[in-house]
């Protein structure tokens, strides 16, 4: 998972899952989801439920932060 | 409007069966005529008064309401026989082949029964799509033999479109029933059929739906003549059959006969349901056109779908031929006065517009600011007479609405198909003017994409003070002058309006006084105090800057030379700006132009677009009465060179095709080295293009050496981007150069060769495609037929194109159009899903962007430098 084209993939804890939440003022659901199964959530050990924190290099605005659900 | 507003929380879809079909239907239809000889419609016929009534002056038989309130009630007719559905046909075949033919089970084990019972209540309680796992069933439900009762079972095949073979034996509609009939609920539920609102064996009709007459009015010619809709003649159709199979069943007819009346019902109704089935023969009208049946009235293009729910046909809209105008603002349109009396805006009368609306409406439909319609308060809607316009004026009191014609200010949409981006649609204020065309300025055409070959436009006048607002605000053209896809100028000069302001702002060009008066005068600007002092052109286009603006920028002339010697550019392509006066530099295609303005860009970020909007007004105003002054004409002499000149690029084209042959030569006795990672056929097709590009530029070169910026308008329109290119004048004078098919030398025709005027393997500059001539010169009969090909290929492509975009588009848009940016930057869709958690992952809109970036650096450096330089 260190290839640069795989961006950075980080489990939030708890309490950071809903500071993410109530920051951006919107419930579990509505976040883009991830497999469990995906290679990247493996490798991690993502389990479901689990809020992933992706940082990836943007063209746009250098370095760029979004989050991800893991579902089953 | 009235209605109660209810929150949709389910839909569900199932299928009718034959007790709902009769239990809808407020009749039951047998006969297969429509009107009696008195004109009025037969009882139990297809225009059975119960059905519902169209017209407002009759009451309906079964709901008591006038027509046009009623929407009409659905009958039924009896089947003799039972016919299969073809929209159902390919369902039916799948859901026979894995069923037992002598037990109805499913053809699975009770281990898989168990197991993908358990899958299927996961996926509903998920709420998840089961159309994986009912396919993944259909495909393991498939058996020799009846793993519940040990039958064996035979194969079962669909002939296209109804019918159900089983071995060698066609199966009749009753027996397919039959075996329907006998799955039980579970097996039926994972073949995908829900129980609870569907049962296979409904696919089987026996009963048949009749639509109401509002479906299917009857429309009456001139000739007092009644004309029935498609659907009712196949409704007849279906009628006239069915009534003779079941007498002939009732006569006890032979099987054969009956059997073929029941194939010709089965036609009727699969061809009433859908009459473009493959391996059905459309059923015609007596004219030999296609019936329209219930699937054409939906599918395609002009189906219900695509023509009457996702795009409709409106009033208060115009469309006519475009023409130009740059004397009116870039945010108006010239509207016809023939058009602006049939389109209005309604006004609600109140105190303060009273005596106005008296006036327009005392002016009638006929006199320009008039009015065509009075509302009174309780929404009787009446139309204004000559005869009737002094009771409605004695009437008219605060409340009452007045439909007035379009007036000067009054703001409208106006649209260019093809509608590709947010600049095809925008709001304009009128200008009512004489004569038959819409008006537009000149700066507005790049974002509609229009010239006035022909192109004809349309407008949308607005109802409502808010959709008013909304326009205004959002939608008026100086709000986009800059483009959403690149961060600069869209809108802006083009043509004469560049070349214009060229002959304004060259160094040569001087003026007297009394010149610059005229000039002034003409483009409405602001005439100064005399001083008697003699003018450049570029103080007269100074008078358009802003007083505090401070620009450098190299000019579209610019040559770039490998020294620039910027104030001092030889070319006068240096522009300076310093506190709103252009000290050097010339106005071209860089200044105000679409797609490459600097100064028009840096007045709408700076100085906002009310000031854009008047120096793109003035300025087309200036550039016109400047081109004028100086006159302004091309021909085909702006590309004549000397003898001289021809005769160098003779000679020097003639070297090129001599060093063609050299290189063929040498491919030829086996001299020549393959470049890497080419062979050799390819090495001598690259050096060939290589050789002879060279020589086309080196001819233009020449050619262009000839060419003198100051008295050639061709070159004067070719270098500030007004309009053509330096390629297109050396085409023109020196040489038109080689014509491709396919990115390559033209390698296509005849055996081995390209015309038979060559030799077998012929390679040379001529025998592939290579022309010589200039157009000015003309091409010869080969030389043409090569062009020919490579022009058309162009064609070809440019065709396919449009195309393959024009279906792109629409998918994106489709896939697009419910995602929105809220407040805070993320991107949501229509359900609140996340799809982007900063818009473009920067959160700047394109549009106030400056070229896509937040700020220019480069830029603003720049301008504090002149500013600290003073
Ligand atoms: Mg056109
Ligand atoms: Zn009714
Ligand atoms: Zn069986
Ligand atoms: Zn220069």
């Amino acid at each position: 998972m260190k290839h640069e084209m795989v961006p950075d993939h980080a489990v939030l804890s708890k309490s950071e899952s809903n500071k993410v939440l109530k920051k951006m003022d919107i419930h579990l659901e509505q976040l883009p989801k991830i497999k469990s199964d995906d290679p990247v959530a493996k490798s991690i050990g993502a389990k479901e439920g689990d809020i992933l924190e992706i940082t990836r290099k943007s063209s746009t605005a250098g370095k760029f932060i979004t989050y991800r659900l893991v579902k089953d | 409007m009235k209605g109660v507003l209810k929150k949709i929380s389910q839909i569900n879809f199932g299928l009718m069966s034959p007790e709902d079909i009769r239990k809808m239907s407020v009749t039951k239809i047998v006969t297969p005529d429509t009107y009696d000889e008195d004109g009025y419609p037969i009882e139990n016929g297809l225009m059975d008064p119960r059905l519902g009534v169209i017209d407002p002056s009759l009451k309906c038989r079964s709901c008591g309401s006038k027509g046009g309130d009623c929407q009409g009630h659905f009958g039924s007719i009896n089947l003799a026989r039972p016919v299969i559905h073809v929209g159902f046909a390919d369902t039916l075949h799948k859901i026979l082949r894995s069923t037992c033919h002598s037990c109805g089970r499913i053809l699975l084990t009770d281990s898989e029964i168990v197991d993908y019972k358990g899958k299927f209540e996961y996926l509903m309680n998920n709420e998840d799509s089961l159309t994986n796992i009912i396919k993944e069933i259909y495909t393991v439900a498939r058996r020799d033999k009846c793993p519940h009762c040990e039958e064996e079972q035979e194969d079962v095949k669909i002939d296209k479109p109804v019918s159900i073979v089983e071995g060698n034996y066609k199966l009749t509609p009753s027996e397919v029933r039959e075996r329907l009939e006998i799955i039980p609920d579970e097996d039926a539920l994972l073949l995908g059929v829900n129980p609870e609102v569907a049962r296979p064996e409904w696919m089987i009709l026996t009963v048949l739906p009749v639509p109401p007459v509002t479906v299917r009015p009857s429309i009456t010619l001139e000739t007092g003549e009644r004309s029935e809709d498609d659907l009712t003649h196949k409704l007849v159709d279906i009628l006239r059959i069915n009534q003779r199979l079941k007498e002939n069943m009732e006569a006890g007819a032979p099987q054969l006969i009956v059997e073929d009346l029941w194939e010709l019902l089965q036609y009727h109704v699969t061809t009433y349901f859908d009459n473009e089935a493959s391996g059905v023969p459309p059923a015609r009208h007596r004219s030999g056109r296609p019936l329209k049946t219930l699937a054409q009235r939906l599918k395609g293009k002009e189906g219900r779908f695509r023509s009457n729910l996702s795009g409709k046909r409106v009033n208060f809209s115009a469309r006519t031929v475009i023409s130009p105008d740059p004397y009116i603002s870039i945010n108006e349109v010239g509207v016809p006065d023939l058009i602006a009396k049939e389109v209005t805006v309604p006004v609600h009368v109140t105190e303060w517009n009273m005596e106005e609306m008296k006036e327009c409406i005392r002016n009638g439909s006929d006199v320009h600011p008039g009015a065509n319609y009075v509302i009174r308060p309780d929404d009787r809607k009446i139309r204004i007479y000559e005869e009737t316009k002094e009771a409605v004026i004695d009437k008219l009191e605060p409340g009452f609405i007045v439909e007035r014609h379009l007036k000067d200010g009054d703001i409208v949409l106006f649209n260019r198909q093809p509608s590709l981006h947010r600049m095809s649609m925008m709001a304009h204020e009128v200008r009512v003017l004489p004569y038959k065309t819409f008006r537009l300025n000149l700066c507005v055409c790049p974002p509609y994409n229009a010239d006035f070959d022909g192109d004809e436009m349309n407008m949308h006048v607005f109802q409502t003070e808010e959709s008013r607002a909304e326009a205004k605000t959002l939608m008026r053209v100086q709000e986009h002058i800059l483009s959403p896809r690149f961060g600069g100028p869209i809108i802006g000069g083009i043509h004469d309006h560049i070349s214009g302001a060229y002959l304004l702002t060259r160094e040569s060009a001087t003026f007297t006084e009394e010149q610059v008066f005229q000039i002034l005068r003409k483009a409405k600007m602001a005439i100064p105090d005399r001083t008697g002092e003699t003018w450049s052109g570029k103080q007269i286009f100074s008078l358009l800057l802003p007083n505090d603006l401070n620009m450098v920028y190299k000019a579209e002339i610019c040559r770039k030379c490998d020294e620039c010697l910027k104030r001092e550019c030889k070319n006068d392509a240096y522009v300076v700006i310093e506190d709103g006066q252009l000290l050097s530099g010339v106005m071209d295609e860089k200044a105000y132009g679409a797609f490459a303005g600097k100064i028009l860009d840096h007045i709408v970020k700076e100085y906002g677009t009310d000031r854009a909007r008047e120096f793109l007004d003035a300025s087309t105003k200036l550039a016109i009465s400047g081109i004028m002054k100086a006159g302004f004409t091309t021909s085909t002499n702006d590309e004549e060179i000397p003898l001289e000149a021809k005769e160098r690029i003779e000679i020097h084209l003639h070297k090129a095709e001599e060093k063609v042959d050299q290189l063929i030569e040498a491919y030829e006795n086996h001299e020549l080295e393959a470049l890497p990672g080419r062979s050799l056929e390819e090495t001598l097709e690259m050096k060939i293009m290589q050789v002879l590009g060279e020589a086309r530029d080196k001819s233009g070169e020449i050619a262009e050496s000839y060419f003198d910026i100051n008295e050639n308008h061709a070159v004067i329109m070719a270098l500030t981007g007004a309009r053509g290119s330096m390629l297109n004048l050396t085409q023109i004078t020196a040489c038109v150069g080689q014509q491709s098919v396919r990115g390559g030398r033209i390698d296509r025709g005849y055996n081995e060769r390209t015309l038979p005027h060559f030799r077998k393997g012929e390679l040379g500059a001529k025998a592939r495609g290579f022309v010589h001539s200039s157009y000015k010169e003309g091409l010869d009969p080969i030389e043409f037929f090569f062009h020919a090909m490579g022009g058309r290929e162009g064609l070809v492509d440019t065709a396919i194109r449009t195309a393959q975009s024009g279906y792109m588009q629409r998918r994106l848009v489709n896939a697009l159009q419910d995602l929105n940016v809220k407040e805070d930057g993320t991107v949501m869709d229509n359900r609140g899903v996340i799809i982007q958690t900063t818009y473009g992952e920067d959160g700047v809109d394109p549009a106030k962007s400056d070229y896509g970036k937040v700020v220019d650096l480069d830029k603003l450096i720049d301008e504090m430098r002149i500013k600290s330089g003073k």
